[in-house]
């Protein structure tokens, strides 16, 4: 960003005006489940910090979010703060206009390079969003109910289906809630779950991208073959079951395993009234490294429109500040922050998750970084291709040949 | 002399309906059907007249999924016409018996879940038969029929035919009410002349009501063909905008709504939408025309 004289005097004149008149920043979010923590927490710590700033939650739901910022952003009635979805979404909105470059904020070295990748544009040269959270993928499972069966948590694939086994055999307990209804939970608590183990995270993710790997690759069937194994654990009419559903059974002690996102975690607290643990996804021998799903997904940008920038770029230093990583990791339990200063976490269920990150490689899901720019969308395309793995419907070798031929109807690595 | 005056008050009483009806149906209506001749390059809407509809058509992947969505429609149609309809006549007919008692009452019944919002009917249809809360498992293992119950939702065989008769459900009000509207319309006169010729009971209703109402029932065949190729709400409200399993429930609601809005990582496409948009406006409008044309003017009426 270049400063003009004049810039500097419209900033001068703009924040001098910011002492004499309270700025009001209406926040653009889709996490409405959050509404409460920002009005009591992060927002009275902002406010308190920064006098003459006030700041307005504004969320929606998170299925609508996507275009109804598009069209908000459009009409020129958004608010001064977005919350940006990861990758393309963002990307588009940078694209056209929308997001205001932030290239040059130094809070921005808080940042590494995998953390940033999320809203830069493909050439990072240009950052548009600062990184806010990253969710972390894995198993919760019921300790209570492991105590009583007298189970240790798997480690390796083998054992993580005898563990199910003997849950099945049992029958005090639906071994696993998950249900294949809604589609995503499929392709997002199984799929993005346990494939990362399978194309080595980060290596394989970066060669599908180049074109070096193919979705018909072992690699990437084989998680397929791994999650038809897990139909006979679900439960009865798991066809139907749909993702409150499956939170439902988990929390009201009904299901000892539940394929999860790091992000259930503030809920579970909530309902269930078990201890619960957590393990990550099994991995195929002893000893092997493990791989796990750290997935970069809320960032935090500026429109372009917004009346107040400079009030707007204050709150976006604030939020890339390590005080705000504090307040918002363990006000939100599960939701990691991405900044680069170590954050203490209260919450034994979220240090549980947090600490792969020291014994794992890291990778974020597989489909969501260019690969889920053309039609069809590679990620939809994996939701119903999870469904059709778990219930049987498509061979392994069939799903991935269909997701092959549809990205190479319109992806050209290296383009 | 006053005759040939321009008569203003024909103007001024038609211009608020005129005008709002443009305003929000018919300038939107034609806008969409331009929007579907431009696409989005590089933030420029260029124009390029058939390629939208060229690729809806021409690429396998768009138009797999658009049959797929057609012929979901139509199977959704073909439900409500054997389904509904017949089921609302019937009703009808029971009503307007004249010796069925507390007539009012089942009225009201039947019709009650059509003012229901879609969500809410969604909503509650999807707890009913849900395999771990619902009760149509209990209430079938309370008759013995439990190896009966499958999760119909979450089967790509059952779930379009179950969202169909989801949907009769709360619909059947509309054909039956206007059925019986139609059945009290027929004056006593004729009913006596024909139980005089020997006419009565059942037989009545095949010879002198059912002619008799068969334009009400073209009538609600077109409605029901026009509300089913609109539809959207109740397979969004059950089963998310991907209408699940496997796209089984697919219809070109639906299939709009994705191709227009976007879906969580796919970013919607107004102009592509617009062409589906359009396809659909096409679709109606042929069903309508063969309706009004075809079948309408050859149908025979009574005067009464």
């Amino acid at each position: 960003m270049k400063f003009t004289p004049f810039a500097l005097l419209a900033a001068t004149l703009l924040s001098s005006a910011a002492y004499a008149e309270d700025v009001t920043l209406t926040i653009e979010s889709w996490r409405n489940d959050d509404l409460k923590l920002w009005q009591e927490k992060i927002i009275p710590a902002f406010e308190a910090s920064n006098p003459g700033i006030k700041l307005k939650f504004a969320p929606m739901a998170p299925t609508e979010y996507n275009s109804a910022i598009n069209s908000k952003l459009g009409a020129g009635s958004a608010g001064d703060i977005i919350s940006c979805r990861p990758f393309d979404a963002s990307l588009a909105l940078y694209k056209a206009g929308y997001l205001a470059d932030l290239t040059s904020m130094d809070a921005m070295g808080n940042f590494s390079d995998v953390a940033k990748a999320a809203w830069q544009t493909d050439d990072a040269a240009h950052t548009f969003c600062v990184p806010m959270a990253s969710v972390i993928h894995g198993f919760i499972y019921n300790k209570d109910a492991f105590d009583e069966l007298g189970l240790a948590v798997p480690e390796t694939e083998d054992e993580f289906f005898s563990v199910l086994d003997k849950i099945k055999a049992d029958g005090t307990y639906i071994p696993m809630a998950m249900g294949t209804n809604d589609q995503w939970e499929a392709a997002t608590m199984g799929y993005q779950n346990i494939g990362p183990t399978y194309w080595k995270g980060e290596e394989g993710r970066l060669a599908l991208i180049k074109g070096e790997q193919k979705l018909t690759d072992p690699q990437w069937t084989e998680p397929y073959a791994v999650l038809h194994k897990w139909a006979p654990y679900l439960g009865d009419g798991y066809e139907a079951q749909t993702y409150p559903d499956s939170q439902n059974l988990f929390t009201l002690g009904r299901a000892a395993i539940y394929p999860a996102g790091s992000w259930e975690i503030s809920g579970f607290n909530e309902q269930a009234d078990f201890k619960m643990g957590a393990f990550k996804p099994p991995v195929k021998a002893k000893g092997d490294t493990c791989y796990i799903s750290d997935h970069v997904d809320i960032g935090i940008g500026m429109n372009t429109k917004t009346p107040n920038p400079e009030a707007a770029k204050t709150f976006l230093a604030w939020v890339a500040s390590p005080a705000f990583a504090e307040i918002f990791g363990n006000a939100l339990p599960g939701f990691f922050p991405l900044s680069k200063t170590p954050v203490d976490i209260k919450d034994p269920l979220a240090q549980e998750f947090v600490s792969w990150r020291g014994d794992c490689e890291t990778t974020i899901r597989s489909t969501y970084q260019i690969l889920s720019r053309g039609t069809p969308n590679l990620e939809n395309e994996t939701w119903g291709a999870s469904v059709a793995a778990i219930k049987g419907t498509s061979t392994p070798e069939e799903l991935g040949k269909k997701l092959q031929e549809g990205l190479d109807s319109w992806y050209k690595p290296g383009m | 002399m006053q005759a040939s005056r321009f008569r203003w008050h024909i103007v001024i009483f038609l211009a608020p309906a005129v005008i709002v009806y443009t305003a929000v149906m018919i300038f939107p209506l034609f806008n969409t059907l331009r929007l579907a001749l431009y696409t989005d390059v590089d933030q420029v809407r260029t124009f390029i007249g058939l390629g939208n509809f060229n690729r809806l058509f021409g690429d396998p992947r768009w138009s797999e999924q658009f049959w797929n969505a057609l012929g979901n429609n139509f199977k959704f149609f073909f439900i409500h016409m054997l389904v509904q309809n017949p089921i609302g006549i019937a009703l009808a007919a029971m009503l307007s018996h004249p010796r069925l008692r507390f007539a009012a009452l089942y009225r009201s019944a039947i019709f009650i879940p059509t003012i229901l919002s879609f969500v809410i009917v969604g909503f509650a249809w999807k707890l009913i038969l849900s395999p771990i809360w619902g009760i149509a498992p209990s209430m079938l293992d309370a008759v013995g029929l439990k190896s009966l119950f499958a999760p119909w939702l979450g089967k790509e065989a059952y779930a379009l035919v179950t969202l169909s008769l989801v949907s009769v459900w709360q619909f059947v009000g509309i054909p039956m009410m206007l059925i019986y509207a139609a059945l009290l319309s027929i004056p006593e006169e004729i009913l006596e002349a024909g139980e005089i010729d020997g006419i009565t009971g059942i037989n009545a209703f095949w010879k002198i009501k059912l002619p008799l109402i068969l334009p009400s029932i073209g009538i609600i065949s077109i409605l029901t063909f026009v509300g089913n190729f609109n539809a959207f709400d109740l397979i969004y409200a059950a089963q998310g905008a991907l209408a699940g399993p496997n796209f089984s429930t697919d219809i070109l609601g639906t299939f709009l709504y994705r191709t227009f809005f976007g879906f969580q990582l796919q970013l919607g496409d107004p102009y592509m939408g617009s062409a589906v948009a359009g396809t659909m406006f096409a679709i109606i409008l042929v069903g309508v025309c063969i309706y009004l044309f075809g079948i309408q003017t050859r149908m025979r009426r009574y005067q009464l």
